[in-house]
């Protein structure tokens, strides 16, 4: 689905992303994990061509993003705030993206009933905007926004940081949902080794830029990663 | 304490990003501001004069008894204008600093801006001039100190109503009223002030007056201050109670009609937006200058295309301008989503046009100073839309200065509801219709000048397709740079 060939991203004389390739293949869960500055905000801005690659290039299902926009229609992503748009309600918000991915009211509502335990009665129908939502409430929106329309593709950096714990758990079942059963791809990272550890399949990590380890998760992932982090 | 709180100011004027503009903007913001300082100074030594010459009578006193609107106007001004200087109070809190320290150097800080002490421009020469004709100097002095003591008291009768929109609305409203009945002679304020102000000089020791009072209310904002400087009291930020708007009647213009949706909640929701539509109606109002001949340098012609551009074009101008900084806090997600640029810059384009149209049937009363005049609001509204709305557009790609929607929502927030250098933006726009109705006007005749004007935008308006794909390309290119841009507030 997606494939990363000599991607690198300067600025100055810093290379902050140097990956030589990476595949992700269909309906893989993506787990990305790495200190501050790893790259990892950065990879995920290259995929949706909201900084320019120095070298390299990206395919998103045979489609070069920072070539043409045709990989907008069956990508979804949510990076942070500057996804949200404060002055809108959770409804108008989740409204207004279905109608930009071709979603009726409808569409939209069936799709928000799926998501009434995660939402835990904070979301809808507040009478609040979004700007007014606390962190964690906005990131529920953002998340959730980011289904609407089947995606193919979803990137999600640091979901679960700022959720509380019950929305951790249930936000983990999503997304395990999200690859094993609709064959969607899903892009994650988190900075909680064991969050990732148990929602991907495949974990990478990140350190400076460059890609230092690639692992088929298993019971003996979390204890490599923490060895790794340990220094 | 005072150095800390100094260098803090210091890097954050320094630092800021609007401060990193391109030289040739900085020479024009300093050329608009030294023409400032020009008007006020040549007020100030030439009202004397002026008053003198037109027989009116003694020249302090005419002063005196306009000075009511003079200040009023000064007042409005300063609310629309003055920032309020107590933002970045936040992480003051939770440092070792006493919370008196943070309120005087807050307070402090609008001593010396820019609203206090431009009027010295006006006061000092004009005071002088008394001096050198022979008024009485113990009076000048009494007299000019009260108004420096008076002046300071709108500060901080500015900084305590700060938001209080009612308030302003009331206020303006009132000065509006009290202009228009003087006008028609039913009512004169003056009257009733005039011996206020005359009494200053007359008994210099009354400028005590102003000054006790300005003690008190600077007494009074402190104290408001101190007791508001909580995170849930003067800090928190105000929550307006939302209601889901669903505008259907928008969806048969497809993609166009979510966009629009879209931008009628954005103008709806947020103060900043809102300041700029209110700002774009007081435009219709412009053309009174020109075609009442209240202002002699106005009376040219081509001037009159001037008023028409203005006129019609006040919301092209107040809110077109910064598209499409309205959308930066969450330009990322516009960019990631399934959007055509061109669908996006059309909505924007036709709440523009809507706008110039409206503006332009509520404009129709200059038809009461004539054909002639409300031709050229026509002639201006068709070159606003056939060639300004494009400009706008265009020129927004390169504007890039983020706009923070919610800041004006703080109690103590920032007012930027308006830079200079985005007026600056807007001459070119108005030289060019000018331009070609002189062209107009002097080889064939005025009714040519003003079908010179419409035919151009005529023409651009047949053009419409071709131009927003150029356009299109153009945001295409900065896409990058605007999205860097945005991030950094």
């Amino acid at each position: 689905m997606i494939t990363i060939d000599n991607l690198s991203k300067t600025y100055g004389s810093q290379t902050v992303l140097n990956i030589e390739s990476l595949e992700i293949p269909k309906g893989q869960s993506f787990g990305l994990v790495g200190n501050n500055g790893a790259g990892k905000t950065t990879l995920f801005s290259l995929l949706l061509d909201l900084i320019q690659p120095s070298t390299g290039h990206i395919k998103n299902n045979d489609v070069q993003v920072d070539k043409s926009e045709d990989w907008k229609p069956f990508t979804s992503a949510f990076i942070d705030e500057s996804f949200l748009i404060g002055y809108l309600t959770p409804e108008e918000y989740f409204y207004f993206i279905g109608e930009l991915r071709g979603r009726n009211r409808a569409d939209v509502d069936s799709l928000l009933a799926n998501f009434t335990d995660f939402f835990h009665g904070e979301i809808l129908g507040q009478k609040k905007y979004l700007r007014d939502l606390s962190k964690g409430n906005q990131k529920k929106v953002g998340i959730v926004a980011s289904f609407i329309g089947n995606p193919e593709v979803v990137i999600l950096d640091e979901p679960f940081a700022n959720l509380d714990p019950t929305t951790q758990i249930r936000l983990k079942s999503i997304i395990k949902d999200l690859a094993a059963k609709e064959g969607v791809t899903v892009l994650v990272s988190s900075h909680d080794l064991m969050h990732v550890t148990e929602v991907c399949e495949r974990i990478v990590v990140l350190n400076k830029g460059e890609l230092v380890k690639d692992i088929k998760t298993s019971a003996e992932t979390l204890k490599e990663l923490e060895t790794f982090f340990a220094g | 304490m005072f150095k800390h709180f100094f260098s803090l100011q210091w890097k954050s004027f320094f630092r800021s990003a609007s401060f990193k503009t391109e030289i040739w903007f900085k020479i024009l913001m300093l050329f608009g501001a030294l023409y400032f300082i020009a008007v006020f100074l040549s007020l100030g030594f030439g009202a004397y004069f002026m008053i003198e010459k037109s027989g009116l009578g003694d020249p302090l006193r005419v002063v005196n008894q306009f000075m009511i609107y003079y200040l009023a106007f000064e007042l409005v001004f300063r609310y629309m204008l003055q920032k309020m200087p107590v933002t970045n109070i936040k992480p003051l809190l939770y440092l070792p600093f006493k919370k008196r320290e943070v309120v005087n150097y807050s307070l402090g800080k609008t001593i010396v801006s820019f609203f206090n002490w431009m009027h010295a421009f006006f006061f000092i020469p004009f005071s002088i001039i008394l001096l050198v004709k022979d008024y009485n100097a113990m009076g000048v002095i009494g007299w000019h100190l009260a108004f420096l003591a008076i002046i300071y008291c709108f500060n901080f009768i500015n900084v305590l109503v700060n938001n209080k929109d009612p308030f302003f609305y009331v206020f303006a409203g009132l000065v509006v009223f009290l202009g228009i009945s003087q006008y028609n002679g039913w009512f004169d304020i003056t009257i009733y002030t005039k011996p206020i102000f005359n009494f200053f000089y007359d008994v210099p020791y009354s400028a005590l007056i102003p000054w006790v009072v300005l003690l008190l209310l600077y007494f009074i904002t402190f104290n408001y201050f101190k007791k508001h400087m909580f995170l849930d009291g003067g800090l928190a930020v105000k929550k307006e109670e939302a209601k889901t708007e669903n505008l259907d009647w928008l969806n048969r213009f497809g993609n166009l009609g979510t966009f629009l949706k879209n931008d009628i909640k954005l103008i709806k929701r947020n103060k900043r937006s809102r300041t700029a539509v209110i700002m774009g109606f007081f435009f219709i109002f412009y053309g009174l200058l020109f075609f009442t001949g209240s202002i002699e340098v106005y009376d040219g012609p081509f001037w009159r295309v001037f008023a028409g551009i203005f006129v019609t074009g006040g919301f092209l101008f107040s809110f077109g301008q910064y598209v499409p900084s309205w959308d930066s806090s969450y330009y990322p997600l516009m960019m990631s989503q399934n959007i055509k640029y061109s669908e996006y810059l059309h909505s924007k384009w036709y709440l523009v046009i809507i706008a110039t149209i409206i503006s332009t049937v509520l404009a129709s009363f200059y038809l009461y100073f004539g054909w002639e005049a409300y031709a050229a609001v026509l002639v201006g509204a068709i070159y606003n839309i056939g060639i300004n709305a494009y400009l706008v557009l265009w020129g927004g790609a390169y504007v890039k200065t983020p706009i923070d929607l919610t800041s004006n929502k703080k109690a103590f927030g920032d007012k930027q509801a308006f830079n200079s250098k985005t007026l600056l933006l807007t001459l070119p726009k108005l030289l060019l219709p000018m331009l070609i109705y002189a062209i107009g006007h002097f080889t064939i005749s005025p009714l040519a000048g003003y079908l010179f004007v419409a035919a151009f935008g005529l023409a651009g308006f047949i053009f419409k397709n071709r131009v927003f794909k150029l356009i299109e390309e153009i945001y295409k290119k900065e896409k990058y740079k605007t999205l860097k841009a945005y991030k950094q507030k």
